[in-house]
């Protein structure tokens, strides 16, 4: 058990002030926009829950929340085993490891509006590498016309550009197990895939429950991207929550439908990133008390 | 290194994903070396007509290259604030209980969880008031919201990985908490630091929306700068290619000089 040390408090006092700076007022004044009809500056008036009671009724947004749902699911499905299978593949020290490095990383570092631009580009099949490269294989492929590979060719993007980041968090992670576990596991013989079972995978947990989080919340919220590439289309195949917000808020100029919109988003985001760190939370403390020598 | 099947099948891998992440990029690279004309018309692998006009208008234009100048000086003092004030906080976080830790620790992250598009207008509204508009300060300080969160989360992952016993054994041996803290802890999560500085680097350097809300002109980003290359009278691929391709190059300097930290990680020290 940790020690317990209220002095700990001056350690994370300058955190918390750093970030409630930001954060705390503008979430008022969003609670408060959510209960007010905003006629215009000057005149508003209260109406209480009603905002909140129009959202939940809406069924486009239900829609949306349910797109985006899978959506976060297939980024997560895919993201995570692929990035934790990036790391152990990435060479761990040389001239090889830096170049390695910067190549992996480099998709994250382009503005999320460029990502969008590039990718409408390349995809397109008669100026585009990806687009043109599919063409020669004989498979019809428009994210233009067929809501199918318009969803697909998002989650392609997304798997693009943000495997690096859980690469890099499980590369990080690897590098920092001490040589002895290694040398303990390879005196009893264990086997390449006890070592990741056994010594690998729980040292990961703590970059792997943030890897999961932050993938989760952040394609949650994922905006930009799909807004350059489809404009949410063909249809509604690839409108997520975001876009539809956004709709509303910038769209129609509604600010109270709009916050109360927000809230509901943020607490849904919220409760699920709860529900997810609870579970990888009693999953790992499960695993380490079996696989305690 | 050794040639059995498994470590070929890795190196195979390897190759495949490093091409699937290559290509896009060098498409971009590609287009922002072509003319528009050419970017819209033709399938080339290569620019047919190779121009650097496109290069030329960001060089020669102030408000194109000052932005590259202005993204860096607030992504710079974001990125030193976030690490100056999670690296301490990570610490409490990983080492100690204290009233309301586990709390704190997930409020910390809830931050990163609101949608921007309705909570521009009370940024602007909080920025204004503090007369910090049109500010790198400003920008620097707004992005703490989601790049503080990240780093305490991730360095306390690295924390957590250090056993309790080094503290202790340090503290026995006379080592006063900042001495401990710079001189031995500091140096066993090296990968962490590494990998926390260049994740609140790149965060603060893509980051559009408050970025752009909360300049016009002295500070205004190069992401923002960007959106100019789309017009009424239409897209400036060239030009946006070109300017995707420099956003790069910071961010890859960045990550070679943080690379040892990274990839070399656990120092054999007092363990």
């Amino acid at each position: 058990m940790k020690p317990v040390n209220q002095k700990a408090w001056w350690l994370v006092l300058p955190v918390v002030l750093c970030v409630a700076f930001s954060a705390i007022l503008p979430l008022m004044t969003v609670v408060n926009y959510s209960v007010q009809d905003i006629i215009s500056p000057e005149r508003r008036v209260f109406v209480g829950t009603e905002w909140f009671k129009s959202v939940m009724r809406d069924d486009d947004l239900l829609d949306a929340l349910v797109r985006q749902i899978g959506f976060s699911l297939a980024v997560l499905v895919v993201e995570i085993p692929l990035g934790i299978l990036l790391a152990l593949a990435m060479p761990a020290r040389g001239a090889k490891a830096s170049a390695v490095l910067v190549l992996v990383a480099i998709s994250l570092l382009i503005p999320w509006n460029v990502v969008g631009t590039i990718w409408q580009i390349y995809g397109r099949a008669d100026i585009g590498l990806f687009g043109a490269a599919l063409a020669k294989l004989g498979i019809s492929y428009s994210y233009t016309g067929s809501a199918r590979d318009a969803w697909l060719t998002v989650l392609l993007m997304d798997v693009w550009h943000w495997t690096p980041l859980v690469a890099l968090l499980c590369y990080a992670g690897l590098r920092a197990i001490p040589d002895a576990y290694y040398q303990a596991a390879s005196i009893d013989g264990a086997s390449k895939l006890a070592v990741f079972r056994y010594i690998q995978l729980p040292k990961l947990r703590g970059v792997l429950m943030i890897a999961v989080l932050l993938r989760f919340m952040d394609s949650f919220m994922i905006y930009t991207e799909p807004f350059v590439l489809t404009g949410g289309g063909p249809g509604n195949s690839t409108t997520f929550l975001s876009q539809y917000l956004t709709q509303k808020a910038v769209g129609q100029f509604d600010l109270g439908p709009a916050a109360a919109f927000s809230l509901i988003y943020f607490l849904i985001i919220l409760l699920l990133c709860f529900v997810l760190y609870n579970w990888m939370q009693r999953v790992g403390t499960a695993d380490k008390a079996e696989g305690s020598v | 290194m050794n040639g059995d099947p498994r470590s070929k099948k890795r190196a195979l891998f390897l190759i495949a994903y490093l091409a699937f992440a290559i290509l896009p990029v060098y498409w971009m690279i590609n287009m922002s070396f072509k003319t528009n004309d050419e970017i819209l018309s033709v399938f080339s692998l290569w620019p047919r007509t190779l121009t650097l006009d496109n290069y030329k208008v960001i060089f020669t234009d102030a408000s194109w290259y000052s932005g590259y100048i202005n993204s860096m000086i607030y992504v710079a003092i974001n990125t030193v604030i976030s690490l100056l004030v999670a690296l301490p906080a990570a610490y409490a976080f990983s080492r100690y209980q204290f009233l309301g830790d586990k709390h704190v620790f997930f409020w910390l992250l809830t931050n990163r969880m609101t949608p921007p598009a309705v909570f521009l207008l009370p940024f602007f509204q909080l920025y204004t008031t503090l007369g910090l508009m049109d500010t790198h300060v400003a920008v620097a300080l707004a992005h703490l919201v989601f790049n503080v969160p990240l780093a305490v989360w991730i360095l306390e992952g690295f924390m957590s990985g250090v056993p309790r016993e080094i503290d202790e054994t340090a503290y026995i041996d006379g080592y006063s908490f900042p001495r401990f803290f710079l001189t031995i802890f500091i140096p066993l999560i090296k990968a962490g630091i590494g990998v926390t500085a260049f994740f609140c680097f790149m965060f603060s350097w893509v980051e559009l929306l408050m970025a752009r809300t909360l300049t016009s002109v002295n500070a205004k980003p190069i992401v923002a700068v960007m959106t100019r290359t789309v017009s009424a009278a239409g897209m400036d691929w060239g030009v946006l290619a070109a300017a995707g391709t420099l956003t790069i190059v910071p961010g890859a300097i960045v990550i070679w000089f943080v690379r040892h930290y990274i990839a070399k990680g656990f120092a054999m020290g007092r363990v």
